[in-house]
């Protein structure tokens, strides 16, 4: 349903941040997006919004199709107008994403009017139905509240009813839960994978936390250094991952069977987007690089029907710690 | 609310009553004597000491001062020395001239300041831009009297489309139409505000729009201006509103040189004949009216912001 092809995004400075990403995500799937802080995550999915800040960063190459619509470039008033509006976003800091001096009942309303054209008693009557999709209590006189009175959590429900308002039919998470603590973490992720079921929505669930990936994705994609450099079906990602930074990322997380033992990490740093080379930019950390790594080339490869990797040396085999 | 604005009024009375102590005080500092401004060099030392009994200058500051504030409290503003009538009527002369100059400023200063704020934020970083922004820059450091005199050499000297100085009340021959008295020496003192604005306008349009909410609302598929209008500048107006409590001010300060360099009949030139007079009475009286200008117009900032912002609480 999205297509995204080749997606290319260039800062000002004039280094890509985003190289090449290609993805599919087809109706009622929930694909996670995982990588580290600075890895092009956030880049991509507002590419894929149309909101790249410019003149910051700019759409570089490649292109982006809803339901094979062209809609690369596009800033979304101007998706709504060629009638294929339908991807909306929820986005990383509750506290700010919302208007304080706004209700939040007015705020649903613009993002409703532009996108079901009602006003008056509908409008209100949709409002007041959005606010109890995301389970919001007392949905009616919430409609009235600024969001100062409101909590974390609660205003995330907002932000996602907002988005839910546009009618998605493919939803972008950019790390929805991050700065939330961990209890409404799981409500709000539980409320994303019902919103998904109930409504058949595609999700973009972009993340750094893995556990988040395992219980909410049907399909990840590993990102590294502004490439995907991995995609598989959940299961597979944490079972037999291909790519060495998979392997090292999943090594990482804490295992209950290895008390007492130290936790293990990747050596070095991920590079910058001004340091990254032609060649993979995973060599100077990966153990099983060699000199032909450090060249440019490297293809993708499907390692079976579904599993990809952008490595020379894919590793088989399940992950021992 | 209500408890606030009482609040408010309580300690503006104190600031009051504090302004009123230092106006009286230093009023008397100025060298010079009232009394051979009124009765003129050749006066004798027997006149001079009647004349000053007889308006009350024979007793201590003290005692003057609390005779004058328990006048005032009742509403009694004193005589003016100079032309021997109340001193609200000697002010409420000047009154029109100066209320309207001050009104039209104000108009010029939101028709200017704001929405070429608003152009220069929106093309930020583009030759518009950085036109606007240095123009605004160059007003802004440019005295009054200096845009004031080069206003009259272009608009009544060279074209004469406007006349260069007095103004003749609107109650007067020639009705509305002696408004056009008033328009270079508004935009004179427009001028330095209206880019004080100008710049605070566009700084904080920047600023809003770089927060979180501004790319939500881009993200439901709103329209540009929209977005533009109802996020960026509400916010942005915030920080605007407040600096219109300090615009004031420079205005009331501005004034009194332009209506000088215009000859207007105002309070502004009042205050520096009145000075030059030693007609304490007037001075003080106008002061003191400016001071309580001044504290009306900063609450009602306050209490707007009531109604821009709901996280404010008024307390």
């Amino acid at each position: 349903m999205l297509s995204v092809e080749d997606v290319t995004v260039r800062l000002a400075d004039s280094f890509n941040v985003v190289s090449g990403v290609s993805m599919r995500i087809e109706r009622g799937e929930v694909v996670g997006l995982v990588g580290e802080s600075g890895c092009g995550k956030s880049m991509t999915s507002l590419a894929i919004m149309g909101l790249l800040p410019a003149p910051q960063a700019r759409l570089q190459a490649g292109s982006i199709a809803l339901d094979g619509k062209d809609i690369t470039s596009l800033p979304p008033y101007r998706r709504v107008e060629a009638g294929c509006g339908g991807v909306a976003m929820i986005f990383q800091e509750p506290m700010t994403s919302l208007n304080p001096v706004l209700t939040i009942g007015d705020q649903l309303a613009e993002a409703i009017r532009v996108h079901d054209g009602v006003s008056g008693p509908a409008l209100r009557h949709r409002a007041q139905e959005l606010l109890e999709m995301v389970r919001m209590p007392d949905a009616a006189l919430q409609l009235g509240a600024y969001p100062h009175e409101l909590s974390g959590g609660m205003r995330q429900r907002v932000v996602i009813a907002i988005a839910l308002a546009c009618r998605p039919q493919v939803l972008i998470a950019d790390e929805p839960t991050t700065a939330l603590d961990v209890t409404v973490q799981s409500q709000i992720l539980a409320l994303i994978r019902e919103l998904c079921d109930e409504l058949s929505m595609a999700v973009l669930f972009i993340t750094h936390d893995l556990g988040v990936v395992a219980q909410l994705a049907d399909r990840v994609l590993v990102m590294y250094a502004g490439r995907i450099v991995e995609s598989a079906p959940v299961g597979t990602i944490f079972r037999e991952p291909a790519h060495p930074y998979t392997r090292g990322l999943l090594a990482c997380l804490p295992n209950p069977l290895a008390r007492g033992r130290r936790l293990q990490t990747i050596v070095g740093q991920a590079p910058r987007p001004h340091e990254i080379g032609d060649g993979c930019a995973f060599a100077a950390r990966c153990a099983y690089a060699e000199d032909a790594c450090r060249s440019p080339g490297a293809d993708w490869r499907q390692v079976d029907g579904d599993h990809g990797v952008l490595c020379r040396h894919p590793q088989s085999g399940q992950l021992v710690q | 609310m209500w408890l606030y604005i009482l609040k408010r009024l309580g300690a503006a009375a104190t600031t009051l009553a504090a302004a009123s102590v230092i106006i009286f005080i230093f009023i008397h500092l100025i060298p010079g004597d009232p009394l051979y401004v009124l009765l003129g060099d050749g006066a004798t030392p027997d006149q001079v000491d009647a004349l000053r009994q007889k308006l009350g200058f024979d007793r201590s500051l003290a005692v003057q001062y609390f005779s004058w504030l328990s006048n005032v409290l009742q509403g009694d503003f004193g005589q003016s020395i100079f032309f021997q009538t109340p001193v609200l009527s000697v002010i409420g002369d000047g009154a029109e001239t100066s209320i309207l100059l001050a009104s039209i400023t104000m108009v010029w200063i939101i028709l200017l300041g704001i929405p070429v704020g608003m152009i220069a934020a929106m093309r930020h970083g583009s030759w518009t831009d950085q036109g606007l922004s240095g123009l605004a820059m160059l007003l802004a450091s440019v005295p009054t009297f200096w845009v004031g005199l080069y206003l009259i050499l272009i608009f009544a000297a060279w074209l004469g489309w406007l006349p260069s100085s007095g103004y003749p009340s609107i109650f007067d021959d020639g009705g509305l139409a002696n408004l056009q008295h008033l328009l270079l020496p508004s935009l004179a003192l427009a001028a330095p505000n209206a880019a004080l604005i100008l710049r605070l306008t566009r700084a904080s349009m920047l600023d809003v729009a770089r927060e979180d909410y501004v790319r939500t609302a881009r993200a439901k598929g709103i329209r540009p201006w929209r977005v533009v209008v109802r996020h960026i500048f509400r916010n942005a107006l915030l920080a605007v509103v407040s600096a219109f409590g300090f615009t004031l001010a420079a205005l009331i300060s501005e004034a009194v040189v332009t209506e000088t360099v215009f000859a207007l009949p105002g309070i502004g030139r009042l205050v520096v004949q009145s000075i030059l007079r030693r007609d304490y009475p007037v001075i003080q009286g106008v002061i003191l009216i400016t001071v309580v200008l001044y504290l009306g117009v900063n609450l009602c900032v306050d209490l707007s912001y009531r109604f821009l912002d709901p996280r404010v609480e008024l307390e």
